[in-house]
């Protein structure tokens, strides 16, 4: 193998690859020939580096060197100056926001530096694409330790020591679950890993997907060891392509490597991986939906019990874990348990990874043990609002979850926690709202996926949601009554109590926690008929102040349906009743003469 | 519905990809992936075929492809636009995005234009909430698409000028 | 087996472990509400989704309310099922159903046996807090159902019947959310599809959103034409259970006072489809006969076993699915259609009119003989043989619209002669016992013999399939019964497979055979129901004093004036049909 001097790593996560890292990493493997170092230098196309918001990123080694913001025409410049004459580019690195000097190592970054990386220690370090990257950094020493020096009981022991609980939402300990399904007694049973991921706003298994594809195949394999399944199979969406191709290859690669397959490493465990594909219902989260669905069936969930782990799919006895939760077995095993349950808080142990996204400056991908608090997360990791805006909320665990408020800003984070302030844990999307979201609409667009994603099985979810919706629509066009609120109260508490799967009886979560943790705001909407954060349309209202207006007649001729009038050089007016309140006018206005209420 | 009658390479084509899976009823799911990849979306004699290739009932089908929103009865445009509606997409503007969209394209959600070159769609989360509001063209991405650049975005494919992102 | 303790409304129980709380809590006699859960016990059928979460209760130390249904009962499971918290989501959860549902009840179908309506009455409903939007959907009509979905709850039950039961796989939940539904492929028509009519989708509807086509109009414009002679024949089944609608027992034989009913309509003769039931043993034991002799004698081409015909939603069944088994059922016509044939032949003869001035009404359990009589090879000169046929639950209507107190009708006998019939007739109506009724004949007829007992208790029950071996006089004839279209497809699949050991075996769609018709009074899920009247149909039998076909005198007479001998060619014409690859 060669050795290269020096590695190029570019991130080849779906957002990055969005901003043209792939024409990126061909423009630096030109210049790296064009100079003759083909055999020093070497690009590597690795998974998400979780900073987002500042890609496509290109990180130099050995020097660990940052670059953000990176363009197709920076390639020649990184070549010519960082890598032949050994002068970074500093343009291209990273600013620190508050003391405005360029940081040139990742770890020196607020972003990185609360951040512990266990379930994401591949992603950006890697070429998922590349078994052998992966075996360089201790890939596969799990498995084979399992098989060859541990007991499947010792495993579960260890996954249950360590705490581990499922991440995919529920929180459910992932050792008892193995040791379930281990327990009942068949001689087909399955491994599955839900890779559904479909909270709008999470992408954490999606990243793992790209960038550490084999830390799951792992994984799986470890589980089908415990449990004695023979069988794992990949349940992932179809709106994943490039996360289904590097699954795929190094899914290949490991077969080839007899790593998985039959008679691994010659102790006689045999398992094999497939892939079956979501095609786009959100329910099929849920691990009874998403076994009908690889039954090839409508994905409605079932009654539970019999749970999965006694009649799964096919009706044999199946394990479901989530990406995330896959991923943190094999660091589990190579460095204990102990180890694992060191980090985070009492009943939540290890990191978590949340997809931070929203109205907050670095959007991206962290990873913070549990028990870091929203504050460190939102302000030290996510760099604070964007535009100097203020902070209103933050929403956690997706359709599932809720909003919290500031005053919960320095709850730690973990399962028991959240679900106490009114939200849920989730898959891991953390999306940041700022003064001018309004709670009411935030609420209505949650329901509106609920409304969207219902399987229609249940009654509570098929059409108590829609007329949760309905309400929510008729506060934010105005016409809200005070009675509604406590009907959305009423309603949304029967539908917890009574749907039949765990989407029904989350769905009104949104709800509940913007009314209790914003009640006011609602009150705003339905007694004085305003929206305090001005986002709800049919409560604006656009005016001319006369005495400002200098007749100049540019409002009148912006004015998509005609609504302004008036003589030039006289004050104009808005005709109310035709009004859309687009605000084109109040953008226009040169004289501030428009005011909005 | 009209009627479209099918060319005998076709259900040749539909039936092998059945047979592909075994003819088992449980792969379903897969069978109309395949399909509806070679032949980009999935009209009623399609799915008469599918039915027939894994010998189960035609409304079993018809049930499973309105239940899944990947999966389309009406063909799409030659450029299929989604916009992302994820919560950070939305939160940052996509609203406006689509609505744009619809304004210059004048169709509706799942409807194509008339001259059959673009279809709007709006799609939960492409994870790249980095780069919001996203709209995808094909494979192709745009991150933070303001209101202003759709009218840019469409022009760029009615001239025919990108002819990578032909993908179904 | 082991029994667990819990309390249901503070009352201490013991009950089998693996029970649901709703069984459990019927067992003390309280009575859970239920919407979409449907449990036929012996006939293997359950509806269990789970889905409309009525049943509800409260357990103690359970984060949210469970369904009864579906929740199994466990040691020390304390249960409330009327705490304010599970009344106030209950009605919730109507109101809910009922906010997406169309207010037209008055004049409703199925009002007054409507499951949703009993359960908004019983549950208090009396305001909607939830109003919205309803959904709408295009009503569909057909030969025999109508479907009108707006009214659709999203129970399921029909679903389940369709396709598991059934087997026939029209109907599916289709969409999702509140857009869902259950529906046949591409919404089409049901007559566009590969329906079979049978009804049992009809049977088990909890609304109004399927019902059967209304023909008493058609009917009544009949009785009230003086140029036409109108004349009904009434089909055994549904003697057992005509009195349910007036809210007689399960199970009560009205024979008497439904011949009384009839006439008071004004019919101008009252006959029985037992008559034709009687024929068509004649027919078939004689097809049967045929074949069996030549199938003995070595004769390759014979194809056995022999399948019965009578059932017309079998017949399209198979026409739809096994198309390339054709030969193997009977050609016989059903009861119904050979009844019209010859009083629209023989009879209208005796009375010396025109076939198109005779009107044959016929009161059948069953939805798919509304389409049977439309179908096309049962016209003459576009002139069917069946002019119009009613349901059980159609006739109840008209009795009820004519202002006939049944309960108080006195008892009245058939008219001759197409009113005459055995026992062995009268037992159609019940699964097995037109091949009990064919083994009567075909006995005596291969063997010469008079059979030493008359009651094939073997050939009785309730179970899915069922099979027996009947000694011929040292001739062991092996006889298989199936009903529902399930349990036929899985006789038909052996057959197709060359599997199938038996020389003779009859299909009837229904659970339970015509008794459990989609055309009879609704059963609300109450297996017990289908059982009494099974009970009473055999009940009938024994009181006949004739019960062998060919023993029916005016049988033997229709043979000596008109047809000549089973299987001649005017029979052939007459009571014998062919079939059609519906593929």
């Amino acid at each position: 193998m060669t050795e290269y001097r020096m590695h190029l790593l570019i991130c080849g996560g779906t957002g990055c690859k969005a901003s043209e890292s792939d024409e990126i990493k061909n423009r630096l493997n030109k210049f790296i020939s064009d100079s003759g170092l083909q055999n020093d230098v070497q690009v590597v196309a690795t998974g998400c580096f979780g900073f987002c918001e500042k890609g496509p990123i290109v990180k130099v080694l050995p020097d660990n060197t940052f670059y953000v913001e990176v363009k197709p025409g920076d390639a020649e410049e990184i070549i010519k100056e960082h890598v032949v004459k050994g002068r970074p580019v500093k343009r291209l690195l990273y600013t620190d926001p508050t003391t405005a000097k360029h940081i040139s190592d990742s770890k020196g970054m607020d972003f990185y530096k609360k951040q512990i990386r266990i379930a994401l220690k591949n992603c950006g370090f890697i070429n998922p694409e590349n078994i052998d990257e992966y075996i360089a950094r201790n890939g596969y020493e799990a498995m084979g330790k399992c098989l060859t020096e541990m007991s499947p009981e010792d495993v579960i022991k260890e996954v249950k020591d360590s705490g581990l609980r499922g991440r995919g939402g529920g929180g459910f300990p992932t050792g008892l679950k193995w040791e379930i399904t281990r327990n009942v007694e068949n001689e087909q049973k399955y491994v599955v890993c839900n890779a559904d991921e479909g909270d709008p706003g999470a992408f954490m298994d999606r990243s793992i997907l790209e960038g550490d594809p084999h830390s799951v195949i792992e994984a799986m394999a470890i589980c089908g060891y415990c449990i004695g399944a023979d069988k794992g199979l990949v349940y992932i969406r179809a709106e994943y392509p490039l996360a289904i191709q590097r699954l795929k290859i190094a899914i290949k690669q490991a077969e080839e490597y007899g790593l998985i397959g039959d008679n691994i490493l010659g102790t006689g465990f045999n398992f094999n991986l497939e892939l079956r594909y979501g095609a786009g219902a959100f329910v099929c989260g849920e691990e009874t939906a998403l076994i009908h669905s690889m039954e090839g069936l409508r994905g409605e969930p079932t009654f539970k019990p019999p749970f999965p782990s006694v009649s799964g799919y096919m009706g044999k006895p199946t394990n479901v874990n989530n990406v995330e939760t896959f991923a943190n077995i094999p660091v589990i095993i190579n460095k204990g348990a102990t180890w694992f349950s060191n980090i985070g808080s009492d009943k939540s142990k290890g990191t978590k990874v949340f997809a931070l996204a929203g109205k907050i400056n670095n959007v991206g991908l962290i990873e913070v043990p549990m028990g870091t608090t929203l504050r460190e997360v939102i302000y030290d990791i996510g760099g604070g609002i964007k535009d100097g805006k203020a902070f209103k909320a933050v929403q956690t665990g997706g359709p599932s979850g809720g909003c919290l408020t500031k005053d919960m800003l320095d709850i730690p984070i973990d399962y028991d926690n959240l679900l106490a302030s009114g939200s849920m844990m989730g898959s891991g999307g953390m999306i940041v709202m700022d003064e001018d979201d309004c709670m009411v609409s935030i609420a209505k667009f949650y329901l509106e996926f609920t409304l969207e994603e219902s399987c229609g099985k249940c009654t509570p979810c098929r059409v108590g949601n829609k007329r949760l919706h309905e309400i929510l629509e008729k506060i934010t066009e105005g016409k809200g009554e005070e009675e509604d609120i406590e009907r959305l109260n009423e309603l949304s508490m029967v539908i917890k109590d009574t749907a039949l799967c765990g989407l029904g009886q989350t769905s009104p979560n949104p709800v509940l926690s913007t009314i209790l943790n914003f009640g006011e705001e609602y009150k705003a909407h339905v007694i004085d008929g305003k929206c305090p954060a001005g986002q709800c349309k049919s409560l604006l209202r656009y005016d001319i102040v006369e005495d400002v207006c200098t007749g100049c007649t540019l409002c009148f001729r912006n004015c998509p349906v005609g609504a302004i009038s008036g003589e030039r050089r006289k004050p104009h007016y808005i005709d109310q009743s035709l009004c859309i309140k687009c605000g084109v006018c109040f953008d226009k206005c040169k004289f501030n003469a428009i005011t909005l209420t | 519905m009209p009627k479209i009658k099918l060319a005998e390479n076709t259900i040749q084509l539909i039936l092998n990809i059945c047979t592909e899976f075994e003819n088992k009823e449980s792969e379903l799911i897969n069978v109309l992936h395949k399909v509806q990849n070679k032949l980009g979306y999935l009209p009623a004699e399609v799915q008469e075929v599918i039915a027939k290739g894994l010998n189960c009932s035609v409304a079993k089908v018809y049930g499973v492809v309105t239940f899944y929103s990947f999966f389309t009865m009406i063909p799409q445009g030659e450029f299929p636009i989604s916009i992302c509606m994820g919560t950070a997409c939305y939160v940052r503007g996509a609203e406006q995005v689509l609505a744009e969209f619809k304004r210059q394209l004048q169709v509706e959600v799942g409807e194509s234009t008339e001259d059959g070159k673009f279809s709007i769609n709006c799609l939960r989360c492409v994870g790249a909430c980095g780069l919001a509001p996203v709209v995808t063209v094909g494979e192709k991405v745009f991150g933070r698409v303001a209101p202003s650049e759709v009218k840019k975005i469409i022009a760029e494919y009615r001239e025919g000028c990108r002819d990578d992102s032909k993908t179904a | 087996m082991d029994t667990v303790n819990l309390t249901i409304d503070n009352k201490p129980v013991v009950v089998k472990e693996g029970i649901t709380i709703l069984e459990a809590a019927s067992g003390i006699g309280i009575d859970i509400p239920t919407l979409c859960h449907m449990k036929l016990d012996d006939l293997n059928i359950e509806n269990k989704p789970g889905g409309c979460r009525i049943c509800v209760v409260e357990v103690n130390g359970r984060r949210n309310l469970a369904p009864a249904c579906c929740t199994n009962v466990h040691d020390g499971m304390e249960i409330n099922t009327h705490s304010m918290r599970v009344i106030n989501a209950r009605r919730t959860v109507m109101e809910l159903i009922l906010s997406d549902h169309p207010f037209d009840c008055l004049i409703c179908a199925k009002s007054g046996n409507c499951d949703l309506q009993d359960m908004a009455h019983k549950l208090g409903i009396r305001e909607i807090r939830y109003k919205g939007e309803q959904s709408t959907y295009r009503e569909d009509t057909s030969p025999a159902i109508n479907r009108e979905i707006d009214k659709c709850i999203m129970c399921r039950r029909c679903e389940t019947m369709c396709n598991e039961v059934q087997t026939v796989g029209v109907l599916s939940a289709i969409n999702r959310g509140f857009e869902s539904v259950v529906s046949p492929a591409f919404e089409m028509n049901l007559d566009h599809s590969v329906c079979t009519y049978c009804g049992q989708c009809v049977a088990v509807c909890p609304t109004g959103a399927l019902t059967e086509v209304d023909e008493t109009g058609k009917v009544i414009r009949a009785l009230s034409d003086p140029s036409k002679t109108v004349i009904v024949q009434t089909a055994p089944a549904v003697r057992a259970a005509l009195g349910e609608e007036f809210d007689m027992e399960a199970g009560t034989l009205v024979t008497g006072k439904l011949v009384a009913a009839l006439r008071r309509l004004g019919f101008d003769h009252i006959f029985d489809t037992d008559f034709a039931a009687d024929l068509t043993i004649m027919e078939e034991g004689t097809e049967l006969l045929n074949r069996l002799g030549k199938h003995l004698a070595g004769d390759k081409d014979v194809k056995l076993p022999i399948l019965t015909s009578c059932c017309p939603a079998w017949v399209k069944f198979f026409e739809h699915q096994f198309p390339e088994m054709m030969d193997i059922p009977s050609t016989a016509r059903s009861p119904q259609q050979m009844f019209g044939a010859i009083a629209k032949t023989y009879f209208a003869d005796k009375l010396g009119i025109k076939r198109e001035d005779l009107v044959v009404v016929s009161i059948m359990p069953c939805v798919a003989k509304k389409y049977e009589c439309g179908r096309d090879e049962f016209k003459t000169n576009d002139n069917p043989d069946v002019d119009h046929a009613i349901t059980t639950r159609e006739l109840a209507a008209l009795i009820k619209l004519s202002n006939i107190d049944f309960k108080s009708l006195p008892n009245e006998d058939f008219d001759n002669p197409l009113g005459e019939s055995t026992g062995a007739a009268v037992i159609f109506g019940t699964t097995g016992g037109v091949i009990e009724a064919a083994v009567r004949t075909a006995y005596e007829v291969h063997t010469k013999k008079e059979l030493p007992r008359l009651d094939f208790e073997e050939l009785r029950g309730m179970e899915g399939i069922r099979e027996a071996t009947i000694d011929f006089d040292g001739l062991p004839i092996k006889i298989g019964i199936a009903h529902g279209l399930g349990n036929a497809r899985k006789l038909l699949e052996d057959i197709q497979a060359g599997k199938s050991k038996f020389h003779a075996i009859e299909i009837m769609s229904c659970p339970g055979g015509c008794i459990g018709g989609g055309g009879q009074p609704y059963h609300h899920g109450n297996v017990e129901v289908l059982k009494k009247r099974q009970v009473a149909i055999y009940q009938e039998d024994k009181n006949k004093a004739i019960r062998k076909s060919h023993e029916n005198p005016h049988i033997v007479k229709l043979y000596e004036e008109f047809l000549g001998e089973p299987m001649s060619e005017k029979a052939h014409h007459l009571l014998h049909t062919s079939y059609f690859d519906r593929t």
